[in-house]
């Protein structure tokens, strides 16, 4: 520890510290724009000058160690002299028209600019002006003459979003702020570079010029978009949020969001939001009062003499905790157990003894590991932020990466290794990954597994796991929607308590561990969601579920319900439901209710409502308690919110409990890896921007490379081998269907596999699991070449 | 990577060559070597290039592009048949290179950064290159260094590029 003295005060810090973590620890602000908590010293900007007993100059504060029995003076004359001409230098290019700039009145050199600066300017000369660049629909560079080369934006890209996208090109007077010969910024992190720039320069594309800063209301919320529950802080104008910005939380999202959780706000004001309850009355939609449209369902209900057991209900992991809760408890209260929330998955099996999917450790703890296997998982796209806090595991600890996936990983990671195989071999990988650690630490196979043989994949990747100390196998979303899910899982957690180390299983949405807690599944003998897309049931009630998008078997599932005779949609948005459904109910999403989030980790994140629900729209919460009134189920008297967080005490207070359990592994089946691979396989994965309905609306989104996903995505050796280029035209035929589409190819794929996304257009046709395909090329359109 | 080479085997020798004077894992410091090799071939620094050279050091294109537009001595555009790039900086300027400057655009009729009619010269601004005393100073082709070029020195030496 030091102990220096700043601005007459004490303090003691560690050694290594900064003379401006010295200043930070008391509260002392010295203006800064250069340095960043979170990113590397550039001491560029020159804005933290502070004097320094002894030192014949004024010091950067953010790059001055600090020393034993220094003295610091941060608002002496010679400070205050050296901050006011660095000021003075910053604003010489830097035009002087905070009025008609985006970044005004939450711009960190306009608000230094007052404290510093001169109250006119003594530069008469030109100033320099910066070329627009264009870095694509997120992210504006429209006003580049307002850079300071502070660099924040090089660095973040370095040293957090783990890919450099942009630089700082030619010197002096000419440096430049730019993407390499305009390419776009494509990070799936590349929102915080608008919040890391401290002027004008870097500034959110869709929100430009869209409201003052001072005009809105700052609401703290949960992400709804992905496991994490980063924290959020909507800003909202009139009724409306307009903006989404990280509300910093250490353990979770740190200062970070990923641009899923920043830029999809958009879509919350689609304009197919329902405003009103809607009834198809011969064949037309029609606006109707509640009290018609609940008044029908009931009828219906009776009229057409649906019995319990023909009632199916799908939930998506999108819906609170407390909405899951009350849905389940309806749907049971009718009489029917058929109920689910796993609409992507294929394996329904259930975990033994009550386990439940989640992390098995907390977040921040990520970047402590040193041996972090990730199996099934883009998880750059899965989980961005939890991609972050793995790359800082190997920064700070040198931690071994590796992935076992169909397709390189792309997690930024020069040292990563990848293991590749075809989604059917993942189990035979796994159960020769066995093998090999038992034989590694001398324990005796486990049956079944005694006789195949040991690829040397396998075995590298045993060396890794039996090695190290602080280990974490991630189970990820190409294993979760996987036919064999539970056998992976299985023999995951086999080579986990063998090896010491956590296994994970990423979930889905916000909230899969609400919905696990509070039973939002089908009870023993009721029906899972395979079953209910499968099998005509007379009706059916879908709680934020879109079929077409939200499933694993779009076609079948939306033509399934087209058949029944009730189905009754709990929406926000009118779009895909009303292709089949025949009852519309309008309930808020999450930013117009209150309501529970549990994250990964176990973290059960409580929320309200960041802006009033819209039209007759109202929190499903509300709507599900008066339906169950309404059948004369008892006990759905809710005034508030607080009455179901009430009855939800219990399950909230027990679960973490639970989560504890161990995972028996049981008897584990046979597992071979067959040599040859002449089969084409399908890998089926759910784009970033395709995951909930609100992400599929937001347009910005839906600009970027990474939302276009009607493609078949070709593996190298593929392309060459039936002569497939971007662009043709490629049939793809699974089961007994098939469906024509473009194709790209993807140097990333293994060779023998084809990408064809969930959401696709051809999974309407083809199903969305993966599994054994035909390529053929129908029609080449890059023919020139 | 496409399997055509934008360079000839000789120079990626000569990379690897650089790459060896480093540490293991610390390729990327052989960038400006990789990237005057590859202009002494292809005669200029070309978006193709820098991406050739990104590729062959693990580096991103933007952080080699970086490099390229800091130096000076890098061409970004398809150079005259000679470059003549003259010193701006204090004492050069104190000794009238800007009259210099002047002399030589009028001549040339061109502005920095700019390649006369006949391509024949390319006219660059440089910094210092540590030999202010003899201020003004200019380089011919990155190599040839001439001291002491005044006003009157200029119609001699336009003279001879253009000769060549
Ligand atoms: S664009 Fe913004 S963050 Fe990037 S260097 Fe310029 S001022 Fe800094
Ligand atoms: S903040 Fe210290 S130099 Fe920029
Ligand atoms: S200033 Fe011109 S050579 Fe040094």
């Amino acid at each position: 520890m030091i102990t220096l003295e700043v601005d007459g005060k004490t303090v003691e810090v560690e050694s290594g510290s900064t003379v401006m973590d010295a200043a930070n620890k008391l509260g002392v602000h010295v203006p800064h724009f250069c340095y960043h908590k979170k990113l590397s010293i550039a001491a560029n900007c020159r804005m933290c000058l502070v004097e320094v007993e002894k030192a014949p100059k004024p010091l950067p504060a953010c790059a001055t160690p600090a020393t034993q029995d220094m003295k610091v003076y941060t608002r002496s004359e010679q400070a205050k002299t050296a901050q006011k001409g660095v000021m003075e230098f910053l604003l010489i290019n830097h035009p002087l028209d905070c009025p008609i700039c985006d970044q005004g009145g939450e711009c960190q050199l306009q608000d230094l600019a007052v404290g510093y600066g001169g109250s006119g300017s003594r530069f008469n000369e030109a100033k320099r002006i910066v070329r627009t660049k264009e870095l694509g629909p997120l992210v504006s560079a429209s006003e580049m003459s307002r850079c300071i080369h502070c660099t924040r934006c090089v660095r973040f890209g370095q040293e957090i979003a783990g890919v450099m996208e942009l630089g700082m090109a030619g010197r002096g007077e000419h440096s430049e702020i730019m993407s390499f010969v305009g390419s776009t910024v494509d990070s799936e992190l590349s929102g915080n570079m608008i919040d890391v720039c401290p002027v004008g320069a870097l500034t959110s594309k869709p929100f430009r010029y869209a409201a003052r800063t001072w005009e809105l209301a700052r609401r703290k919320t949960v992400s709804p978009h992905d496991a994490l529950g980063s924290n959020l802080t909507a800003q909202v104008k009139g009724d409306t949020v307009i903006r989404v910005v990280p509300f910093e939380n250490a353990e979770l999202n740190e200062c970070w969001i990923s641009d899923r959780d920043r830029f999809s706000y958009e879509g919350l004001n689609a304009s197919d939001r329902l405003l009103s309850p809607m009834l198809k009355i011969d064949g037309q939609w029609e606006e109707v009062d509640w009290a018609v449209a609940l008044d029908h369902i009931k009828e219906k209900l009776i009229s057409s003499n649906i019995k319990p057991e023909r009632i199916g209900a799908f939930a998506t992991p999108q819906a609170t905790t407390e909405e899951l809760y009350l849905f389940q408890k309806l749907i049971r209260a009718l009489g029917s157990e058929n109920i689910d929330y796993r609409l992507r998955q294929t394996d329904y099996d259930v975990r033994p003894n009550g386990y439940k999917p989640w992390l098995a450790m907390n977040v921040s703890d990520i970047e402590n590991l040193d041996r972090i296997l990730v199996i099934g998982s883009n998880i750059r796209k899965e989980q961005p932020l939890l991609a972050h806090r793995m790359r800082q595991a190997v920064k700070k600890n040198d931690a071994s990466l590796a992935f076992i996936n169909p397709m390189k990983s792309d997690s930024l990671v020069p040292t990563a290794e990848d293991f590749l195989v075809v989604p059917s071999q993942i189990t035979g990988l796994l159960g020769e990954v066995v093998k090999a650690v038992s034989l590694l630490l001398d324990r005796s196979v486990p049956e079944g597994l005694d006789d195949i043989s040991v690829g040397s994949d396998a075995d590298r990747i045993a060396q890794m796991l039996v090695s190290g100390e602080r280990k974490l196998i991630l189970v990820g979303a190409l294993c979760r929607n996987h036919p064999d899910r539970s056998k992976i899982e299985q023999l995951s957690h086999l080579i986990g308590q063998l090896v010491e180390a956590n296994v994970g299983l990423l979930t889905e949405g916000p909230n899969s561990l609400g919905a696990e807690v509070v039973n939002n599944l089908p009870g023993s003998d009721g029906l899972n969601a395979g079953e209910m897309m499968s099998t005509a049931l007379d009706a059916y009630f879908l709680l934020h579920a879109e079929m077409s998008e939200d499933s694993c078997a779009p076609g079948l599932a939306a033509g399934v319900l087209k058949s029944a005779p009730l189905v009754v949609a709990l929406n926000a948005f009118k779009g895909e439901v009303s292709e089949y459904a025949t009852v519309i109910l309008p309930v808020s999403p999450f930013s117009e209710t209150a309501g529970t989030f549990i994250n990964l980790e176990g973290t059960p994140q409580s929320f309200g409502p960041v802006a009033p629900t819209k039209g007759l729209s109202r929190p499903a919460w509300r709507l599900i308690a008066a339906l169950g009134k309404l059948f004369g189920c008892t006990d759905f008297e809710y005034q508030s919110i607080e009455d179901v967080r009430a009855e939800l005490k219990d399950h909230l207070d027990n679960f973490r409990g639970e989560l504890q359990a161990k995972y028996e592994v049981g008897s584990i089946e046979k597992q071979r890896r067959s040599d040859v691979q002449d089969e084409i396989e399908r890998v089926s994965d759910v784009p970033m921007y395709s995951v909930d309905s609100i992400v599929r609306r937001a347009p910005a989104l839906q600009l970027t490379k990474e939302a276009q996903h009607d493609f078949v995505w070709v593996s190298s050796d593929l392309s060459i081998k039936l002569d497939i280029s971007d662009q043709d035209v490629v049939r793809v035929e699974q089961g007994e269907n098939h469906f024509d589409l473009p194709a790209r190819v993807d140097s990333n794929l293994m060779s023998s596999a084809v990408r064809v996304s969930m959401n696709s257009r051809a999974s309407k046709v083809i199903g969305g699991v993966a599994g054994t395909v035909r390529i053929s090329k129908i029609q080449s359109t890059g023919a020139l070449a | 990577m496409s399997d055509e080479k934008l360079l000839s085997a000789d120079a990626y020798r000569a990379i690897d060559k650089e790459i060896a004077k480093y540490p293991e894992g610390r390729k990327s410091s052989a960038v400006m070597a990789a990237l005057a090799i590859a202009q002494n071939e292809i005669g200029w620094v070309s978006e193709s290039v820098v991406e050739d050279v990104a590729g062959y050091l693990d580096m991103r294109p933007i952080a080699v592009w970086e490099v390229a537009t800091f130096y000076g001595m890098y061409n970004l555009e398809k150079p005259g048949r000679s470059k003549l790039a003259i010193c701006t900086n204090l004492p050069c300027a104190l000794q009238g290179a800007n009259k210099t400057v002047d002399q030589l655009k009028l001549k040339l009729g061109i502005d920095f950064n700019e390649t006369a009619l006949d391509g024949s010269v390319t006219l660059k601004e440089a910094e210092c290159m540590g030999a202010c005393g003899d201020a003004p100073v200019v380089i011919i082709n990155d190599r040839e260094m001439r001291g002491k070029i005044g006003v009157s020195d200029i119609d001699a030496l336009i003279e001879e590029l253009k000769a060549r």
